[in-house]
């Protein structure tokens, strides 16, 4: 943590000289905190962040490496555990409430609201994370049976500024309306590219008893192997498009045309 | 949920100790059932016994069969070549439930002991004899459309959830059992599962204090001609309405053997013992599956939203005995 703090980049050292000028000497002294963060996200508002675009968007992707997190309340936490895994490659440990969900942990403790918390039952996949390499719901995971698991959510898909081929084809075939339920779909999707390629089987697999090899999923093969995940907006059809173009690599056409 | 301590067994007689010493204490493996019923208070265990360490997730091809390890995956246990291969009916009936991320969290042994889904059992706002034993059963004059038709009783009328357990069923398994001081116990899956008589609280005949280390499947010649057939309100994702697992041992077109159990019918996966002993001996003809299928449902006794799951029941197992004849 202390290596970050003296680690401005010129672009960002600019911005905040220009920007919050009486807060500069603290970052440079005692590293960002949340509030900066918080401030900027207003200046950003304000549309004062454009003319700092490459200082802003440096510390929007790290922000989230720079702070520990902060213990809750003694009184916050009933049967309190310490875990430590891997959340996008980077390590956490957090001191959580026994009952805390992976999900919860994820979103209210360590500040990554991205995966969703839908339903909170299992029941619409929303909550998806991909835990050591494989999908699963952080809704019904207990945080505490996380110790010393790599946990890969939708903040994490993306290489630098680089999307995650399955992010861009979601972008391109519009498989979203709302957007509610998109980064478990994406998370969920991934993690199916990976279980194509094992060989993995479902429900409508005609030769079970074949050696498993590699599969190339037809539409109704996603849609059976993605009943994992609801939209309830019913972007259906442009799901399965952006998942089919991930996996072949091939252009695939849009269900969707621009207004004349 | 409930404030519950959290301990982390590192062996199986570890957590039978952690067990034993708190009679409100649960075991915790793939949590996707048990969770979700923390939160809706309908378990309200003050300790919880992590078996995340257990090494108890080996899927053992042997000479008698093959052994599930009791904390292997679902994913796994579907997806593992022999299983697939020598087991098709089984791999079929894992993939036919829940979903992918639920069947990579599910452990074979806790896909057992997951509880019915019925919406008075889940409501704490509602009697239930299985939830709160005496207080009563509103399924049974309430919306009972998703449930039982056999084997049910004034108490209950609630059915199993597991499609899996509907192929193990089918397959003969046994379910392997430990005791805190490490002694064994092998209970044949028919006497698993019970049913609800005055007792509906009990869903199984495990002891408190005893912890699944496996299941264990005998050798068969079904893998040829076997099927596991699931209907259900929508194509997938969904609990079965009905579900019939099937297997046919041939000689020619003359059944040597058939083993039949049906999903979404009964507390238990429930055996179609009178088609199969209809069918022993006869010839695989549509007829003879019509004939078993209708001596099988003829018993049911159907509430009074379910009465569709009478015909619906003879038609799943003709269906499955077609494709388990084809194969």
């Amino acid at each position: 943590m202390k290596q970050n703090i003296s680690r401005l980049t010129p672009e960002e050292e600019k911005l905040f000289g220009d920007l919050m000028p009486e807060e500069l000497n603290e970052v440079l002294d005692s590293g960002l905190k949340r509030r900066h963060f918080l401030k900027l996200m207003g200046l950003a508002s304000a549309g004062l962040l454009v003319s700092h675009m490459v200082g802003a968007e440096q510390l929007f992707a790290r922000s989230m490496e720079m702070e520990d997190i902060p213990d809750l309340m003694p009184a916050a936490i009933e049967n309190g555990i310490n875990v430590s895994f891997k959340v996008n490659s980077s390590n956490k440990k957090v001191l959580i409430d026994s009952r805390m969900t992976l999900l919860d942990t994820l979103r209210e403790r360590i500040g990554l609201t991205g995966s969703k918390k839908g339903c909170d039952h299992g029941q619409c996949g929303a909550c998806t994370v991909i835990v050591d390499g494989n999908r699963v719901l952080s809704c019904l995971t207990l945080a505490a049976t996380c110790e010393g698991k790599s946990v890969i959510t939708i903040e994490g898909l993306a290489k630098e500024n680089e999307l995650n081929p399955m992010q861009q084809a979601f972008l391109k075939h519009d498989g979203f309306q709302c957007g509610f339920c998109t980064p478990g779909q994406i998370c969920s999707a991934v993690a199916l590219m990976k279980e194509a390629k094992e060989g993995q089987a479902s429900f409508l697999t005609k030769n079970l008893r074949d050696q498993p090899k590699a599969v190339m999923l037809s539409d109704d093969e996603i849609a059976e192997r993605m009943s994992g995940n609801i939209c309830r907006c019913g972007a259906y059809p442009n799901i399965v498009a952006a998942i089919k173009e991930a996996q072949t690599g091939k252009n695939i056409e849009q269900n969707w045309l621009f207004a004349d | 949920m409930t404030p519950f301590k959290f301990s982390i067994a590192d062996n199986p007689s570890a957590a039978l100790d952690l067990l034993h010493k708190n009679n409100n204490a649960a075991f915790l493996a793939g949590g996707t059932n048990i969770l979700d019923l923390m939160k809706e208070h309908v378990a309200n265990p003050t300790e919880i016994v992590d078996l995340g360490r257990l090494q108890l997730n080996a899927i053992t091809p042997g000479a008698a069969g093959v052994s599930l390890g009791a904390l292997a995956k679902n994913t796994a246990t579907a997806n593992h070549p022999f299983v697939r291969k020598e087991y098709p009916m089984l791999s079929k009936a894992i993939l036919a439930g829940a979903s992918a991320q639920i069947r990579n969290m599910a452990s074979n042994g806790g896909n057992l002991l997951q509880r019915t889904r019925c919406s008075y059992f889940y409501d704490i706002a509602m009697p239930c004899n299985k939830r709160n034993p005496g207080s009563g059963c509103a399924a049974m004059e309430g919306f009972n459309r998703m449930h039982a038709i056999f084997g049910w009783s004034e108490q209950c009328v609630a059915v199993y959830p597991s499609d899996m357990a509907v192929a193990l069923s089918a397959l003969n398994a046994s379910v392997k059992v430990m005791h805190k001081n490490g002694t064994e116990r092998v209970i044949p899956f028919a006497d698993f599962h019970v049913l609800p008589k005055d007792h509906p609280e009990k869903d199984n005949s495990l002891n408190f204090g005893e912890l699944i280390t496996s299941i264990d499947l005998p050798k068969n010649n079904f893998a040829g001609h076997s099927a596991y057939v699931k209907v259900r309100d929508r194509n997938s994702y969904a609990f079965a309405l009905v579900s019939v697992a099937a297997g046919f041992d041939l000689q020619g077109s003359n059944i040597t053997n058939a083993q039949i159990a049906m999903g979404g019918v009964a507390h238990k996966p429930w055996r179609a013992l009178k088609a199969e002993a209809f069918l022993k001996g006869k010839s695989a003809t549509t007829a003879n599956f019509a004939k078993a299928a209708a001596l099988e449902m003829d018993a049911a006794k159907p509430l009074s939203h379910n009465k569709f799951k009478v015909e619906m029941g003879k038609q799943t197992l003709i269906n499955a005995m077609e494709i388990a004849w084809k194969g």
